[in-house]
This record gives structure tokens, sequence and C-alpha cells, in this order.
């Protein structure tokens, strides 16, 4: 039997009294004993812990208390996300044994809102990578093929929610890292714009990029989510104070009038012919349901891949400098003084692909070299941005491929980092011009494999995007077609 | 050694870091205190976990300002935050909070003075960041952190190299203490570390004709004026030896240096060559947005600058008439200087009042280890007892001993309050404190007086009463006034001054001295 109820679904039915939240969480643990064997989505969960929860909330739907909108929802978050339960590894032997004595905002607006975070799932170590392959404790694969790539770096997050194993879950997206699973895993992935989520509590990768977003079934369910999670936090000084709209009460919205701006510059070279047709075919739905294709330029566009890994690993290699052996997390055992404990410590509790970026971009803020790559990175970035707030100006959303490929095969793009870097070409420039922006499912490769579409909007423009976005799956089913590992069972 | 065509230039700059009077951390709320149990002030933020963010303190931006504001600096309307990389095990980020590029303070100046005239100081900069936490070293083998300083918020200013000597240097500290201290904005405490002094030395030597300039010496952490003016003294003459040495000794030939002090021997010693210097590499902070001062917040701010010392100085002697050498006794400490334009306010006579502060209340003060603040005296009561003087009511002499009188029936008198530290109390307290007490009032100097028995008399057979018994006591000085004329003044002074002390202060000193002259002179 196939389950995979939403998260809305799952909340009605538990304040509707259909169902207990204890029901739901422990079929939860059973899909992740039956099926996460052969995934590897999740790093670390807690059935007694979330029983308990559960529990919680059925005595409180009982007694008659107000229920919160998530109320018995089981969830699973990124394992970058501090929870003051169970370890907090980032995919890393850094912080393998490392519990945060707090939780990161998002986990506390979740557990205020009712849901239960059953777990935590897998990514590449400190969100560098889109595959999941390369986190400390092994790969996640794709419940579509499980020869196939997760993506990344939110690979567990996307293939828990594809798999039923939980209706809803959380990512970080510095580069596309939401996004990029969502579209190989064939879930919605959304990146809210830059300030829209409080950071604190999410363990730093590129702060000036880095959002959370959810991870979900359907745009509905992304709403839902955003709606609990997003808002003012005066523990981040980057998180803006504008209000909250009800982003499901604004779904309704019709695509009729809507200017869809297209640009050359996301369907050139390196993408997949299949793909190109796919998104193209998504984008002709559109326009038949009355929105206007509007021909757009991002003449910087091309640039954002260079500007990003150069800005991405600088602000990485300062971020992770605090992970010494000194006062938490992996230390060498032997250590000969205070400088052999730094050396071995990282040297030994990092993997390849972190020591790769920190290296970089120590390199591109040193002395003699800021001013070639630092700063010149940073003057690109304020042409990006600029680039969309004059597109913006003409269009309200740019719809584009989410990747230029479907998943590819575990191990493939392993001894290149550049061809994995140019993996998150289409979905980076969002990331760089802090604008919102999601993926949808859109139809799936001849190998069966799913194909993503991404729409962006302009910064805090989430209600028309996520408008835009559920009045496409209204029209169209890619989002509810199962992976084989979810029916299967 | 000795060369007659030499002459020495020192030319010294300064760091100065000196830590800011807010009641939390520069970038979390843990409290700011010294002497806590080892890591009880500490939080995610300032121990550097993971996913932890940084949040300004807005009040740590408003002192340094108002410092700025206080050196004739220039405020950035725009300033932003960079890290500043560099791997120790006190500094739990591996990076530390600063300002690079954008200090929020620019351009301003002290003037110091040590008897040759006043010398302009120019200060370069002046900028917020985040102090360390302490390492503690040897503890059975190890090292251990404190991370209780950490993320204190530290105002770091850098003077331009326009100090000519190790005095020069040591009054610049002093002065810059003075006005810190004065404006509330640390408390100064140089036990505590809350001044750090790094000064830049070297020396030009002219030679010949040609003047050669040594490498400059970076001196790391001075605690202490007395460090500071030795650690120049000391380093202008080791790279003046140096030079003789090997006349390679040169900037440019020879490297720049950290060096350290060692106050027990009194000497500098070599640290690391600044060539060698590590890249900080600076960059924005991306987890904190930039500020910008708004017109209204500086214009708040500079409101709440106080007159400052010499201006207020300028004031005194200008509408009281007072001495400068009498300012000066007063006007340094703020809540003091508050306290004596109060008790002008409250309708003293200055003339009396300034010397009441300095001659009474002062060192009472002194006597009790506090300010004259911590007297509890209030304003109004301070200005009724210098009145009573200035109208004849009482003498000064009266006037000492119902001050005595006033602060023992004072319920308030601060002798009771803390009074191991002297700077605390007052420092942070911008209103003498009497003002809290006007409810428990100490008794009225005039009704005390009236108590005592102290109002001055004027009846002349009283006095002369007072005079007869001087005069009988005291026959040699009464001969030697009748018949030297030379010895008379002092004889009359001398004797004014017993029928006074007959009188216990009662008499009037005017009259005294008439109907003594009278007599000196009437019945010669
Ligand atoms: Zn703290």
């Amino acid at each position: 039997m196939s389950r995979r109820d939403t998260q809305f679904d799952t909340a009605q039915s538990v304040a509707g009294g259909e169902r207990s939240a204890e029901e739901i969480v422990r079929e939860c643990f059973e899909r992740i004993t039956t099926t996460d064997v052969d995934l590897h989505a999740m790093l670390s969960h807690d059935a007694d812990r979330s029983i308990a929860l559960a529990r919680t909330v059925d005595a409180a739907r009982a007694s008659g208390q107000p229920l919160g909108p998530l109320a018995g929802v089981p969830l699973a978050i990124k394992d970058n996300m501090c929870t003051t339960f169970g370890a907090t590894t980032c995919g890393s032997k850094m912080l393998e044994r490392f519990e945060s004595p707090y939780s990161a905002h998002v986990v506390e607006r979740l557990e205020d809102a009712g849901a239960i975070i059953i777990g935590k799932t897998n990514l590449d170590e400190f969100a560098m990578g889109s595959s999941t392959e390369h986190g400390a404790f092994g790969a996640t694969r794709n419940p579509w093929n499980t020869a196939r790539v997760s993506g990344g770096s939110s690979g567990g997050s996307a293939a828990a929610v594809a798999a039923g194993l939980v209706p809803a879950a959380l990512g970080s997206d510095t580069g596309g890292s939401v996004r990029q699973p969502a579209a190989f895993c064939g879930v919605v992935g959304l990146k809210p714009s830059y300030g829209r989520v409080s950071r604190y509590g999410l363990v730093a990768f590129g702060s000036s990029l880095d959002q959370i977003g959810p991870l979900t079934l359907d745009v509905r369910d992304a709403a839902l989510m955003l709606g609990v999670i997003a808002g003012h936090d005066a523990r981040d000084s980057t998180s803006v104070n504008q209000p909250v709209p009800d982003y499901v009460a604004e779904l309704d919205q019709p695509l009729a009038g809507v200017r869809i701006g297209i640009s050359d510059e996301y369907f050139g070279d390196g993408l997949d012919d299949d793909m190109r047709t796919t998104v193209m075919n998504a984008i002709e739905l559109m326009r038949d349901e009355g929105a206007k294709i509007v021909s757009i330029n991002l003449p910087h566009m091309k640039y954002s891949v260079a500007c990003y890994y150069v800005i991405a690993t600088a602000e990485a290699s300062s971020n992770l400098a605090r992970f010494d052996g000194v006062r938490y997390g992996y230390r060498t055992a032997t250590p000969t003084g205070v400088v052999d404990m730094y050396e071995s410590s990282r040297g030994e509790g990092f993997g390849e692909e972190v020591k790769r970026r920190i290296m970089l971009g120590t390199y591109a803020l040193s002395s003699g070299y800021a001013d070639a790559y630092y700063l010149k990175a940073l003057a690109v970035r304020t042409l990006i941005k600029r680039d969309f707030d004059n597109a913006f100006e003409h269009v309200d959303v740019i719809a584009s491929p989410t990747t230029p490929t479907a998943a590819f095969a575990l191990g493939e793009n392993a001894g290149d980092p550049l061809a994995m870097y140019l993996q998150d070409i289409y979905t980076i420039s969002a990331n760089l011009a802090g604008v919102c922006a999601i993926s949808l499912p859109c139809g799936h490769s001849p190998t069966n494999l799913p194909l993503g579409l991404q729409l962006m909007g302009p910064a805090f423009g989430e209600e028309r995007l996520l408008s835009v976005a559920h009045q496409y799956q209204r029209h169209t089913d890619h989002h509810r077609k199962a992976p084989p590992s979810a029916s299967a069972a | 050694m000795v060369d007659a065509q030499i002459a020495v230039r020192p030319i010294i700059g300064l760091e100065i870091h000196v830590q800011l009077l807010t009641r939390s951390k520069m970038f979390c709320g843990c409290p700011v205190r010294f002497d806590d149990p080892p890591n009880s002030l500490v939080c995610p933020v300032c121990m550097g976990l993971p996913g932890a963010l940084p949040v300004i303190n807005r009040r740590a931006v408003e002192l340094t300002i108002l410092t700025g504001l206080a050196f004739g600096g220039t405020i950035a309307t725009h300033t932003k935050w960079d890290r500043k990389s560099y791997y120790y095990p006190d500094l739990p980020k591996n990076y530390q909070i600063s300002q690079f590029d954008l200090p929020l303070v620019s351009n301003g100046h002290l003037d110091v003075d040590v008897g040759h005239g006043e010398h302009r100081v120019r200060i370069r900069r002046a900028h917020l960041e985040e102090d360390a936490g302490k390492n503690v070293h040897d503890v059975g083998g190890h090292t251990l952190v404190d991370l209780n300083r950490a993320g204190t918020p530290l105002l770091e200013i850098v003077t331009e190299p326009d100090l000519r000597s190790a005095e020069e240097a040591c009054a610049l500290c002093t002065g810059l203490h003075r006005l810190v201290t004065y404006l509330g904005v640390s408390e100064g405490n140089m036990k505590k570390g809350q001044m750090r002094f790094e000064p830049n030395v070297n020396v030009a030597i002219e030679h010949d004709g040609v003047e050669y300039r040594t490498p400059i010496s970076e001196i790391k952490n001075l605690n202490s004026f007395r460090a500071a003016r030795d650690a120049i003294d000391f380093e202008i003459d080791r790279q003046v030896a140096a030079w003789h040495e090997d006349h390679s000794y040169v900037l440019g030939s020879a490297p720049n240096e950290n060096r350290g002090f060692d106050a027990d021997r009194g000497v500098t010693e070599f640290q690391r060559d600044k060539e060698a210097a590590q890249d900080y590499r600076y960059f924005p902070d991306p987890d904190l947005v930039p500020v910008n001062v708004s017109d209204a917040m500086l214009n708040e701010i500079r409101q709440s600058l106080p007159e400052l010392p010499d201006a207020r100085t300028a004031r005194w002697v200008k509408d009281h008439s007072l001495s400068v050498e009498d300012a000066a006794t007063v006007v340094g400490h703020r809540a003091t200087a508050d306290l004596f334009d109060a008790v002008i306010s409250a309708g003293g006579p200055p003339a009396i009042v300034i010397k009441q502060f300095v001659n009474v209340w002062l060192s009472h003060a002194k006597q009790r280890g506090v300010t004259i603040g911590d007297l509890g005296i209030d304003p109004e009561r301070m200005a009724e007892l210098a009145q009573i003087v200035a109208d004849g009511t009482i003498s000064k002499t009266a006037a000492d001993r119902v001050a005595e009188i006033m602060l023992a029936r004072n319920r308030f008198d601060a002798g009771t309050e803390d009074a191991s530290d002297t700077v605390t109390p007052s420092v942070a307290r911008t209103l003498p404190t009497t003002k809290a007490n006007n409810a428990a009032r100490c008794p009225s100097p005039l009704a005390l007086a009236k108590e005592l028995r102290l109002l001055q008399v004027r009846d002349t057979a009283a006095t002369d009463v007072w005079i007869d018994e001087v005069f009988a006591a005291n026959e040699q000085a009464v001969q030697d006034a009748m018949t030297n004329p030379k010895k008379r003044k002092a004889a009359a002074g001398f004797l004014r001054g017993q029928v006074m002390k007959k009188s216990q202060g009662k008499a009037d000193p005017k009259l005294v001295g008439e109907l003594i002259d009278k007599r000196l002179t009437g019945s010669a």
C-alpha cells in the first residue's frame, strides 16, 4: 500500500480526530524501518521521544485544547539545524557526537506549531555538495532509482519526503541545496527570500546565501510550512521584519494575466533535451491557462557559478574556522601542541570536499588576492542582483529548469568537482540575488526519473510565487506520482 | 657610543583598547562582569557554537560615538562589521568581529601637556570590536580557556605617531583615561584590564645631517600607565643602541617587530617579525547588517555629551570667578563637578562653595574613600552652609564643625557603602547621588549652628572679654606689637587667631581684628 499523505491532510486528520498522532508517528517509524535501509535518508531518529510527543498532542486534542497548525505531523529536518535532542552532525566526523545546548529558530517554530520532529536527515558534509554522497556517514539514494543520487545537499530530506517517510521536511539552500534534490526526487522544494526565515541555529555554510526551506509533496504544504517558519527573529540580524502573509489563503489567485519571464541563459548548452522539452511544455501549459510569456535578459547570469564559488567558499572558510577541536567536536587523539591540535583535528575531522572549499575560500580572501577574487565576486553579485531587479519590473515570475539533467548515477561526478559545481548552474543566481525560488515536479525522463521546473520570484514575493506554482499543480499530476520504493512497500 | 653630532627624536603612536561599560556583551545578552567563576557568563553566541549568530549591542555603538564626539572625531554615517581571522584558543570563532575600513570614528584629537605647553595629538580612528576570552596556562600541565570575557565590547583608539616622548605618551594615556571615565563610557579599571596600551615606537636619528629611522616596534598589551612609560623609554634607548651597534638597523633593512614588555625586569623582548605577520583576511561579516548612524541618533548622543572639563573650567572662571587651580580640583570628576554646579544653582556663593569643596567636603570624602557625591549631602544643604558663612552668620571655622556634624547625623553617610572600589560607584552616574536621598535630608546647617551655639558673636562687650583673656595670656606678643611696629602685623594676626580659638569660632573675625588693632595702636 502506498501512503504519501500530505502535511496538510495529516494535520487535518489529527485535528478532526480521524487518526491519532501516535498512530501516524508509529506508521512513520515503520516506513523508516522498511524503506530507509535502502535509501539512508535519515541520520538519526528517536521513536520514543516522538511517540511521547504524539501522545501529548493526542491528550491535548482529547481535552479540547487548541492545536497548532501542524499538530501531530511528523517531520524531519536536515542535520545542520541545531536540536537539543540527538546529535547535530552536519554529516561530518567533526560533529559526529556534537549535541547542541539550544534549538534552531525553525525547530522552535515547528514544535510550537505542534509538529513532531522525528529525526534528522542526511546531507553532504556541512551542506557542501549536490549529491548527498559527501557526508561522513554514507550516501542517500534516490527513491526513484537507488543507483542514482538523491541530489544535495538536502538529499536526505528530499528522499525522505519522496519515499513517504515523512509528509514534509526542512532543508537548507545555499546554491540550490533544497531545489536540486527536490527536482531529483520529484518533490517540491522552496528556497525563501534571503531574510524571510531566521538562520539562528542553522550551522552556517555561506551566511549571505543560506536559507532554510521546506521540502514537501505539494505547493500547498510548502505554503503551510513557510507560514510557520517565516518571520522576524531578533537573534538573526539578517532576518527581515516584514509581516508574514497567509500563504495558503493566497494560493488561489488565477494564472490569468501572470507574466512569466523566460531567459535564454537558462536554456543554453549543457541542458538535457528531455529536460528542455519538459520544461517548455510546462511553460506552454501555463500560457494556455492565461499566463503571459515574456522574454527577459539576465546578462550576468553566466558569471553566477564563478561568483558563487568565490563568495560561498570565502564565507565557508571563515564560518568553519570555529571547528578546531578546542571546545567541542572532533579532536585529534594525541596532539603534540596547539598548532598540531588545530591542524590534525581539522585534517582528520573534515572530508575532502569541505577541505577543498576551505582552501578555495581562504585563498580568495588572502591579502593580495582578495581584490581579484572576493571583492570582484561581490561586484559581480551586485550586477546579478540588478539583472533580477530589472527583470522583475517586467515579469512576476521567471521560469527555468531546476537542473540541467535528471538525477545522475552515484559516483558519476565524484572525481570531477567542476561537473558537480555545474549542477547548480540554474539555481545559484537566486541565492546570489536573494530572491525566492521553488522547484516542482514537471514530468519524468524516459528512464522514469523526475524532472524539475524552477520558478523564481522577487525578494519577499513568495505569495505570488507559491500561487503560480500551486495553479500549475492544479492542472498537472506529476507531483502525485510516487516513486517505486514508496509504492512497493 | 657617545656621539656629539647625533640628535634623537622618538616617534610614538598608540593603540589603546578600552572596555566599554555596557551591561551586556557586544553581540549577545551575557552580562559583562569580572571575577565570576570561569565560563559562567557564556551563551551559544559568545562561545561560538555552531549556528549561533551575533546581534549588535546598540549601547556600545552609542558609547563609541559619544567618545568620538568628545575628542572631536568625525562620526561615520555608514559603517559595517568585518571578520578578522586568526587562530587562538581564547577566540571561540577563530575570527574576531571588528571594523576594518569603515571605523565608527575617524580624525579626532587630544591635547597633552607635559609642561612645555599643549601639544595636539591626532587620533586616526576609533572602532568597536569584541574582546577575546582568556587562556589560563599551566593548570596541571594544561592550558584552560575562560570565555567570560569573550565578546566584551572593546573600543580601539589609534593615534597618529604624534607623540615625542614616553612622558607624552603616558600623558595621552592618562588623559584618555580621564576622558572615558568622565564620560562614563568605561570604568577604566586598569587592574581588571579595562584599559590596555600598545605603543608603536621608533626613533629618527640625525647624524651628520642625515636622518635615519629605526624599524617600528609594537609593544603588546601594557596594562598600566607606568608600564607604558617604562616600556617606551626602554624601547627608545634599545633602538638607539641597536643603531649605534649596527647602522643597518633602519626601516626597510631590518624588520618591524612585535615586542612584549617584562615589567619585573623593565625590558622589552622580541616576539615576532611584523613582516611575517599573519594575514587576517578581513572581509565584511555577512551575519551583521551595516549600521547607519542617522542625524537623529547623532543629535541625541550629542545632546547627552556632558560639558567637558576644559569648557567647564572656562565657564567657572568666567561666571563664578574661580581660579583655574581651584576649578581643577573639582572639575576632573564628573559627578563631583555636577554636584558643584548643583550647589551653585541652589544659591551657594561660588567663592565659598569652592573653598568648602576643596577644604571640607573633599577631605571628608577622602577619609571615607568615596567621592563627595557619595557623602550623601544634598546640594541645597551644601549651598546653605556656604550662604551662612557668606552672610556672617557663622565663621569659616564654625562651618567646618557644622559640616562634621552634618555628616555624623546624616543617616545616609556613604561610609557604609562599598568603599573598596573608589571608582566604580560614581563613574556610571551622571547626576549626584544625593538627588535620591532627598527624603532623608541631613539637618539644616543653620539649625545645627544654633543648636551647637556656633552663631557668630558680634557683641563688642563679649568680644572684649575674650580679648582681655588672650592679651593676659600672651603678654610677650602684646608687648612686641606695641613696641615694635615691624612685628605688629604678625603679632596682631597671632592674637586674632587666639581670640577666634578662645571663642570657639563664634567671634566675628572682622570685629576681633578691629578691636585688637584699636588696642594695639590706641595705647601706643
Ligand atoms: Zn554570550
